[in-house]
């Protein structure tokens, strides 16, 4: 019967991906819980997912080719909708790429905002990420307990540069704006009580029988495997390997703060979980450091009014994002545009990931895992 | 009998008043008064106490405390737009709400909401089946035909993946279900419902406290036949979209909800009946606890005591119900599957074994 079957289903090639033996599901791109626009063409057997191939481009918009049609001053928006739940960390991606090009040197207290900035970015990242893995397992009250802080968290952003979500908060040089009156008692209010918030979810899911059960050794991700896909940030420190930008290559202030990097044991959705819960108490007590430390002085660089990157330039920068190394590679040719600008996405490199994970567990599974590697569409299609 | 029947008993005659008159008025009772009111504002109820849990208002805007807001659903799911699938196989998919819907309405007409009446007066129940448990075990088995054909109908992948999760939990804790229920009607010695709770009150207890363990597997079965979380695998919204009712609208869409509510509410009944004791009173043979019976209440309301409290267990379990999905995570399904066959089956004969000793050697 197999071969008669396969035949069959290779005179009409280009009808089905697969074949037709097995069912096949077209999950997304209009699905609840594909975090997007991520379609996924499923081979499924009853609820084994035998394959899975990510089809993406839905949310493309040309990102990198409008960097070319723009000066260095007014790309920063773009990175705002690359990955639109973490906009702070992209701004400094790309606005670090340019000062390295440009080779602008940024007074302190520029980079200890720009730290405040990113960890608060990471925080609301990964309360965001919290969220929807939860209601992706069927928890409905840690989505709403998340989005309690995260409404906190955007309200500090809000109060800083009138955005809450596309900040566009950073400029090539600095900081646009000082911090406002009164925000650094808000944001030391909020940093002090937010993990007694993050016990509040751990209480509901970290030793929840089902919880464990759901995520305990599905999608397991080896090391060297990871290795390999040049997967970054949490699902790299899931499986074990102590690699955070952070502390391998500090960049801002984080060189003068101290905070641990969490790392996960067996490399499973579980450990991904605590790994990232972990992270977030660890940016709440940056945060509080780079409050205590904040130097006084000028927010923004001396730098030339039109600014031209040198001829024949090229650089690469990349800073720790909430879902991994996201990176700026931008060739200069001397006009005030850069020629081209590449983006190092981590959301698109760990989706990569996703089939190989994903195979022989349960639809079910496959839910959790898109939410495991917790990638945001906007960033994976630019 | 409450004296404002006695008019229209007289006018009707005893046989016609009995056998015509009482039961329709009790079917509308229960229907309209009872069953429908419950589930709609249930829904409400659902959705404050979630926001109670989840620190948020819930539905605030029609009516007072958004008292007024099932009304506005059920206005607007009349009125929406009835669409059928071009694909879906049509008989099929109009048949399939009634014959969700259908079962448990007709589970309804057994559930002794109170005692039966001496001599002439009216009891608190449409029928007592001398074989009542068997009744609702069986009927509440024929709804997850409804829920395959639904599935199977809609000709949508999503949805025929809901109905074969939907069959095959319901199959399997239907076992467990029905075998829970064992040890309490071998303690009571009947099956049917309103001698069961005589006999709770003639034991001097409520059977939860012998069956426990009979208990527990009935009600962990009974959420996963209601499709409730965390055993709401059939319309797992992340997976499944919205299961097998993805492709439904407007009223065929709402006949699956009311399903799903009703039954909850059919295993509340059933469960308080069986091992809570019923329509009585907290200690029924306790004489201090008279005055909970409510005999010093004006114009002969007493009557609609029993009701009240049998009202109060249920509203109870319902609310267990609500507070499990504000705080669960949903199982997988093959960790449903094993945990029905591998332990609620187990758990449940265990007692059964247990009972039939204890009867056998000191009862």
């Amino acid at each position: 019967m197999t071969d008669a079957v396969a035949d069959e289903t290779e005179v009409a090639p280009g009808e089905t991906l697969f074949g037709v033996r097995e069912m096949e599901l077209d999950f997304g791109p209009q699905h609840p819980s594909t975090h997007g626009v991520l379609r996924l063409k499923l081979k499924i057997d009853g609820e084994r997912v035998l394959d899975c191939y990510p089809i993406i481009g839905y949310l493309h918009r040309g990102t990198e080719k409008l960097f070319e049609l723009h000066p260095f001053f007014q790309n920063v928006p773009h990175t705002d909708r690359m990955d639109y739940v973490a906009a702070a960390t992209n701004n400094l991606a790309y606005v670090g790429a340019v000062e390295k090009l440009t080779g602008i040197v940024v007074p302190p207290r520029a980079d200890y905002i720009r730290t405040l900035l990113c960890e608060l970015q990471r925080i609301s990242s990964h309360l965001l990420w919290l969220a929807t893995h939860a209601i992706d397992i069927g928890a409905m009250t840690p989505f709403f307990y998340c989005f309690r802080e995260r409404e906190q968290v955007l309200d500090l952003f809000e109060e800083y540069c009138g955005a809450r979500l596309t900040l566009n908060c950073m400029r090539p040089g600095g900081q646009p704006f000082d911090l406002p009156v009164g925000w650094v008692d808000d944001c030391r209010a909020f940093c002090e009580t937010f993990p007694s918030k993050v016990d509040e979810y751990e209480g509901l899911l970290t030793n929840n029988r089902i919880w464990k059960q759901r995520t305990v050794g599905i999608g397991v991700l080896d090391p060297d495997r990871a290795l390999e896909y040049g997967i970054s940030g949490p699902m790299l420190r899931g499986s074990g390997v102590d690699w955070d930008l952070r502390k391998a290559r500090p960049y801002a202030a984080y060189a003068e703060v101290d905070f641990e990097v969490p790392l996960g044991k067996n490399g499973d959705t579980y450990d991904r979980y605590l790994v990232r819960v972990a992270e977030m108490r660890q940016s709440a007590k940056i945060i509080l450091q780079c409050l205590d430390q904040l130097p006084d002085g000028p927010i923004m660089a001396k730098k030339p009014r039109v600014l031209k990157a040198p001829k024949d330039s090229e650089v690469y920068y990349s800073i720790e994002g909430p879902k991994g190394e996201i990176g700026f590679y931008i060739v200069g040719d001397g006009t005030t545009n850069p020629y081209r600008c590449h983006v190092r996405a981590p959301s698109f490199i760990t989706l990569q990931v996703l089939p190989e994970l994903c195979k022989n567990h349960l639809l079910a599974d496959l839910v959790a895992l898109i939410g495991t590697t917790d990638i945001v569409l906007g960033e994976v299609d630019r | 009998m409450p004296g404002f029947l006695e008019p229209i008993r007289e006018a009707l005659g005893e046989t016609l008043f009995f056998y015509g008159f009482s039961p329709l008025l009790k079917i509308g009772f229960v229907m309209f008064l009872f069953a429908l009111p419950i589930i709609t504002w249930m829904v409400l109820a659902e959705r404050k106490i979630l926001g109670f849990i989840q620190f948020r208002p819930g539905p605030n805007r029609v009516g007072p405390w958004g008292l007024l807001q099932p009304v506005a659903d059920v206005a607007k799911l009349l009125v929406k737009e009835d669409v059928i699938p071009r694909e879906a196989i049509k008989w099929a998919y109009i048949m399939a709400p009634g014959l969700v819907v259908v079962p448990m309405f007709v589970l309804f007409s057994v559930i002794p909401f109170g005692p039966p009446g001496e001599g002439d007066s009216l009891s608190f129940f449409i029928t007592d089946l001398n074989v009542g448990a068997l009744f609702i075990v069986a009927t509440a088995t024929l709804g997850v035909y409804g829920i395959i054909i639904s599935g199977w109908a809609s000709n949508s992948k999503f949805s025929l993946m809901g109905g074969l999760r939907s069959a095959a939990q319901m199959v399997s804790y239907e076992v467990p279900q029905a075998l829970s229920i064992v040890g309490a009607l071998m303690l009571a010695g009947s099956l049917s419902l309103v001698d069961i709770v005589e006999a709770q009150r003639s034991a001097h207890l409520w059977y939860v406290f012998p069956q426990i363990l009979g208990f527990f597997v009935f009600f962990v079965s009974g959420i996963a036949e209601a499709n409730r979380n965390p055993f709401d695998l059939p319309e797992a919204e992340s997976e499944l979209v919205a299961g097998f009712h993805t492709e439904y609208t407007g009223m065929r869409f709402a006949f699956f909800f009311l399903a799903e509510y009703g039954n909850m509410i059919i295993i509340s009944a059933v469960g308080t009946t069986l091992f809570f004791g019923g329509w009585l009173r907290p200690f029924p043979n306790f004489e201090a606890l008279a005055f909970l019976d409510g005999g010093w209440l004006p114009f002969g309301l007493a009557f609609i005591v029993p009701m009240i409290w049998f009202s109060l267990k249920v509203f109870f379990f319902l609310f267990v119900y609500i507070w499990f999905r504000g705080t669960f995570p949903r199982y997988r399904f093959d960790q449903l599957m094993a945990l029905g066959w591998k332990w609620l089956l187990p758990m449940a004969l265990i007692n059964i074994f247990v009972t039939g000793l204890v009867k056998l050697l000191l009862l």
